[in-house]
């Protein structure tokens, strides 16, 4: 078993050239996932969640760009690897499903075809009719009924939860390493939700993948994940194991996050709620991006970046509350 | 006289719908033949009293969205009846229904799509007040500023375009423009579904306060468990065009009867990450509302399905002791 991270991302530092000036979408963003680990990604809207997943797969198209930072995924820098290797990992090795699973399947090609393919181009050595029996195999694996018949129907004869069943086979028939799950059941319905999370749970169990699972529904990142990462404005604030983070969140931001939750709200009382709004990020960040918002802030807060304080265990939080501990430089 | 209307009106409720049905039918091909009939709402009754919030919840394709519309007339009622203050409100043309649009007001779920882009604020929340005749002139500027400011702009706002909001701000641009005609019923179709949700605090607090501030009646959809028991007093459950279980919030949290209501909660995950999550999976898709199954709705998924069920469609109706308390199921949980 090697005692590396599988992926270790440091100092991720992503900017988009708009027309209007710009945008620091992700500033200073460093983790790592451990082999057969399920990492959560939590943040809201604008927050860089999705970035950050894309720029592993290296997919941060023009205007974007990553400016400065390494992403380390079993030991080799993928930022500076060619682009026929980086192909070579792209499904492979690295999978990801997206949130729209409708959007992401071609509807006019069968989906056991589409599944097929995804082998055909990642094992030569293969022949097509090998592939399509893969490709029913593993529909049968997920537990579909009569999945021979499934493989020969098109994505709009499927539903919803059915479609994202396909995008789950179509990433995990090649056994990658590492599987990005970009917020993969927020289009659907909760009693859809609690089946695809469990079948994703069981598969990647089986075929032994890590995963990275950005979701802003922090009761899904209670159920599935090990670890947690919360981001704020394309900064990272508070990463820790997904008990230590939820019960005794250290960074105000996500102490409030978890507080404005209503499901378990005293429904005659006023929600808690983080007074203002998520800054621009046109600005580069200079201080604590949280800091205007903040309950606790201080002068000092406005003025410098707080660096990434250790906590009790892997617990780590970016916020000057904590300046009495131990700094852990920016690698996490 | 006055004195007895007056105790009249608020003795009765003021919303109430029996036996609602809303079919649409499907046409296919150029001689347009009807092929089959998606019964969205398929015989739903329940009533409104003054001062209610009614949560509806359920899941997509449910029939909640459409049952909000045809509230307001923008779903075309198949049968049955709806009342508002007594008065039929179902099948209104012409100054009945301008009337009706005056006294119940719908929120969508996407606020970036409800709100005219190349309006400013000032004309989108004014506008009903020039329509309905209430004020003009520089009066609707002044009731305008009066109603943004209760939402939490200022003057500043007034003269801006929705497309330099954000979505909790338009969200509140929207409220202000349904609750400047002084409603008295508002229909809430998912209001917070399209928000993070450290915005959507800030929009349930705000629904709450104007609630008790303007003695509005909500009907509030959402497919939100957490959201809707944190805002109403009563709940109904959606499936597949029936509703299947009703009571108040806490029974039926607490209390619930029906076996897709006891699905659907446990399938909420849970916050708490080290209290194992037991949840009952169902098994399958839910069915489409095209030409549903005989028998009960939830047949077909029902982890605890009988014989009984697949014949005979349950009707909702008192189960257990409390009268308040409805589920449609021949096998509840008591």
């Amino acid at each position: 078993m090697n005692a590396d991270p599988l992926l270790k991302v440091n100092d991720l530092k992503v900017h988009f050239y708009t027309l209007r000036g710009v945008v620091h979408a992700l500033e200073r963003v460093a983790f790592h996932l451990n082999r057969q680990e399920t990492l959560g990604l939590a943040g809201e809207t604008g927050c860089g969640k999705s970035v950050t997943a894309r720029s592993i797969l290296r997919l941060i198209d023009p205007p974007g760009k990553i400016i400065s930072g390494s992403i380390f995924f079993e030991g080799r820098d993928i930022l500076a690897i060619d682009e026929t290797e980086m192909r070579k990992l792209r499904g492979s090795e690295i999978s990801m499903i997206m949130q729209e699973p409708k959007m992401s399947l071609n509807p006019v090609i069968r989906v056991g075809e589409q599944i097929a393919e995804t082998l055909l181009i990642h094992d030569r050595s293969l022949n097509r009719k090998s592939a399509r029996g893969q490709a029913v195999e593993m529909l049968a694996q997920l537990g579909i009924p009569d999945p021979a018949r499934m493989a020969r129907r098109y994505p709009h004869e499927l539903s919803g939860g059915m479609s994202q069943r396909i995008m789950i086979a179509m990433m995990l028939v090649t056994r990658p390493k590492l599987l990005i799950a970009d917020e993969p059941t927020s289009a659907l319905d909760v009693t859809i939700q609690a089946q695809i999370l469990d079948l994703m749970q069981t598969l990647v169990r089986e075929i032994q993948t890590s995963v990275l699972m950005i979701t802003h529904d922090l009761g899904v990142m209670a159920e599935t994940c090990e670890r947690v990462a919360v981001m704020y404005a394309g900064d990272m604030v508070e990463i820790g194991s997904v008990s230590s983070v939820l019960k005794n969140p250290q960074h105000p931001y996500t102490q409030g996050l978890l507080q404005t939750v209503p499901d378990k709200a005293n429904p005659d009382q006023p929600l808690y709620s983080i007074k203002g709004s998520v800054p621009s990020l046109l600005e580069p960040q200079i201080s604590c991006r949280f800091a205007p918002r903040c309950e606790y802030a201080m002068e000092r807060c406005k003025k410098e970046i707080p660096p990434v304080y250790s906590l009790n265990g892997n617990h780590q939080a970016a916020c000057f509350l904590h300046a009495g501990s131990q700094e852990a430089g920016t690698i996490r | 006289m006055q004195m007895i209307n007056q105790a009249n009106i608020a003795a009765k409720p003021l919303l109430r719908i029996e036996d609602l049905h809303v079919h649409f039918p499907i046409r296919e091909g150029m001689f347009t033949r009807q092929q089959a009939t998606v019964k969205a709402v398929n015989g739903i009754s329940f009533t409104l009293k003054r001062g209610d919030v009614f949560g509806l919840v359920g899941e997509s394709g449910c029939g909640k969205t459409t049952l909000g519309r045809s509230v307001v007339g923008l779903s075309p009622v198949t049968s049955g009846d709806i009342f508002f203050n007594g008065q039929r409100i179902v099948g209104l043309s012409g100054k009945a229904a301008f009337e009706r649009a005056r006294r119940i007001q719908l929120i969508f779920q996407d606020p970036y799509s409800s709100l005219h882009p190349r309006k400013t604020v000032c004309d989108l929340v004014g506008v009903g007040l020039r329509l309905h005749g209430i004020a003009e002139g520089y009066e609707i500027d002044e009731k305008v500023l009066e109603m943004l400011k209760r939402v939490g702009f200022s003057i500043e706002h007034m003269y801006r375009y929705a497309h330099e909001f954000s979505g909790g701000q338009r969200q509140r641009i929207a409220l202000a423009r349904a609750l400047i005609l002084r409603p008295q019923l508002l229909i809430l179709d998912e209001p917070t579904s399209a928000l993070d949700v450290s915005v959507q605090a800030q929009i349930l607090n705000l629904l709450k306060e104007l609630q008790r501030e303007f003695r509005l009646t909500y009907l509030f959809i959402s497919h939100d468990l957490g959201v809707v028991r944190y805002m109403s007093n009563r709940i109904g459950v959606m499936y597949l065009g029936s509703m299947v279980e009703m009571g108040s919030t806490h029974d039926v949290f607490h209390k619930a009867q029906h076996p897709y209501t006891r699905v659907l909660l446990s399938s909420l995950p849970s916050l708490d990450p080290d209290t194992p999550h037991n949840g009952i999976l169902l098994q399958g898709d839910p069915p489409t509302p095209i030409d549903p199954p005989p028998g009960c709705p939830f047949g077909p998924r029902c982890p605890e399905v009988r014989d009984r069920c697949k014949i005979e469609k349950p009707g909702l109706s008192q189960r257990g002791d409390d009268p308040h308390h409805l589920s449609a199921c021949h096998f509840p949980h008591l």
